[in-house]
């Protein structure tokens, strides 16, 4: 999905730019909510804000990035995401970084694909900032810069999120691979 | 393996490192077995939360129901396109037949106006026809060569219309017929002109109508237009044009 990445058309039309992503949000709305039906809630609440906000959108600026923010405004703004959000203000990107030694990969990632069930189960462990941070940087590939307007945070506090996620969630599977 | 390095590892495979940083980290990482062993499992890890983060597609049924709340804007959105164009349209289609039947009415009446102006200046005239007579067989003949058409003129007997005479007159550039008949001393003229050299400015037919305090009626036929006009009452306008509308028929 590139059109977040290009410069908008004159005279684009909401659900040209948007449809497209319908997917992609769904997938992050279902991560974040854990729950099919807040992420269908999530989804089309945010559709309905975007679509009332799309007029003061400011074309040139990333589309994507919006989408996602409001996405996640919303959702942070939900019963779940307000129960989520303790945990998310822990989230200090000031704290000292974690031990070099816990990242660790465990070799039994090398078998990622039969291990998907694995990985999919440690990512939900993941507190939610960690979370959707990997989900935004691995699966929506966004740059960092695209991160940091979705996040609304500093691209320094991207890349330290980053690595503390990355950290945590080897950690974690780390900790099931052993318990396993 | 240097610390240096492994802050940007991350970075480099996200690659968010600048071209030259990157090709420095690269020599690194060749030269280096730590960091491409770790490069190697961050790279699997990377993958590893790509496809397992991929997980949850929406249902048919959600895709649709969104679908329908946004794209029916963009139908309504057509249709108001098309409505606004429409209802420009039509207003433009509005605006140019006012605007002809302005042009037309202004005609109109300007043809009117010359008509009645005929038929006054004629009447002021010391010399009001130039073939004097009663008889329509003298007056019909006098017209041969003088107009491009024909006519016929009603039978004088058991009317109390009084053909007085004719005379050439000229309408619009074209050379016509007007015919003087006289009524209880009222004055009135009949113009015959051909349709076409008058633009079909007349509606086709007229019943008697008041212009300027003339009555006139007008009516076509077989391409030729007359005209009756005169200050006599419109009753006696209406029974001239009666008369000479059965002569063209007979």
């Amino acid at each position: 999905m590139e059109v977040s990445k290009d410069r908008l058309p004159a005279a684009v039309t909401f659900d040209e730019l948007a449809l497209p992503l319908f997917d992609q949000l769904y997938n992050f709305a279902r991560w974040l909510t854990q729950s099919r039906e807040e992420a269908e809630d999530l989804v089309q609440e945010t559709f309905a804000k975007a679509l009332r906000g799309f007029p003061s959108f400011q074309p040139g600026t990333n589309f994507r990035a919006w989408m996602y923010r409001i996405l996640r405004n919303t959702f942070l703004t939900s019963r779940t995401g307000l129960k989520a959000a303790p945990t998310y203000s822990l989230d200090d990107e000031n704290l000292a970084p974690l031990e070099p030694g816990t990242s660790q990969t465990p070799e039994a990632i090398l078998i990622e694909r039969s291990n998907q069930h694995l990985v999919q189960s440690a990512i939900e462990e993941l507190p939610l900032p960690f979370r959707e941070i990997l989900l935004l940087c691995e699966v929506e590939e966004m740059s960092y810069q695209e991160i940091s307007e979705t996040l609304s945070v500093p691209i320094g506090t991207v890349m330290s999120r980053l690595s503390r996620a990355r950290t945590a969630l080897r950690g974690i599977i780390k900790q099931k691979l052993e318990g396993a | 393996m240097a610390d240096e390095w492994q802050s940007k590892l991350d970075p480099y495979l996200d690659g968010e490192l600048s071209g030259e940083d990157m090709r420095a980290l690269d020599a690194h990482v060749r030269s280096c077995p730590s960091c491409s062993a770790e490069v190697l499992s961050r790279v699997q890890l990377k993958r590893a939360i790509q496809s397992a983060g991929k997980r949850y597609a929406p249902s048919a049924e959600f895709r649709r129901s969104l679908e329908n709340k946004i794209a029916p804007r963009r139908s309504r959105g057509i249709a108001w396109d098309r409505l606004a164009i429409a209802l420009a349209t039509i207003l433009i289609c509005v605006a140019a037949i006012l605007v002809y039947q302005g042009r037309q009415n202004l005609n109109r009446a300007q043809l009117y106006s010359e008509v009645a102006d005929l038929h006054v200046s004629t009447l002021a005239s010391s010399t009001p026809v130039d073939v004097v007579s009663s008889d329509r067989h003298t007056v019909k003949p006098w017209f041969q060569g003088k107009i491009p058409f024909t006519f016929n003129l009603p039978e004088p007997k058991d009317s109390e219309f009084v053909l007085l005479g004719g005379r050439v007159a000229y309408l619009r550039q074209t050379a016509g017929a007007q015919l003087i008949y006289q009524v209880r001393k009222h004055q009135i003229s009949v113009f015959i002109f051909p349709e076409n050299a008058l633009g079909g400015s007349f509606a086709s037919e007229s019943a008697v109508r008041k212009e300027l305090s003339f009555s006139v009626q007008t009516w076509a036929h077989d391409g030729l237009r007359f005209i009756v006009v005169g200050d006599a009452s419109p009753d006696d306008i209406r029974k001239l044009a009666d008369l000479l509308k059965t002569a063209q028929q007979s």
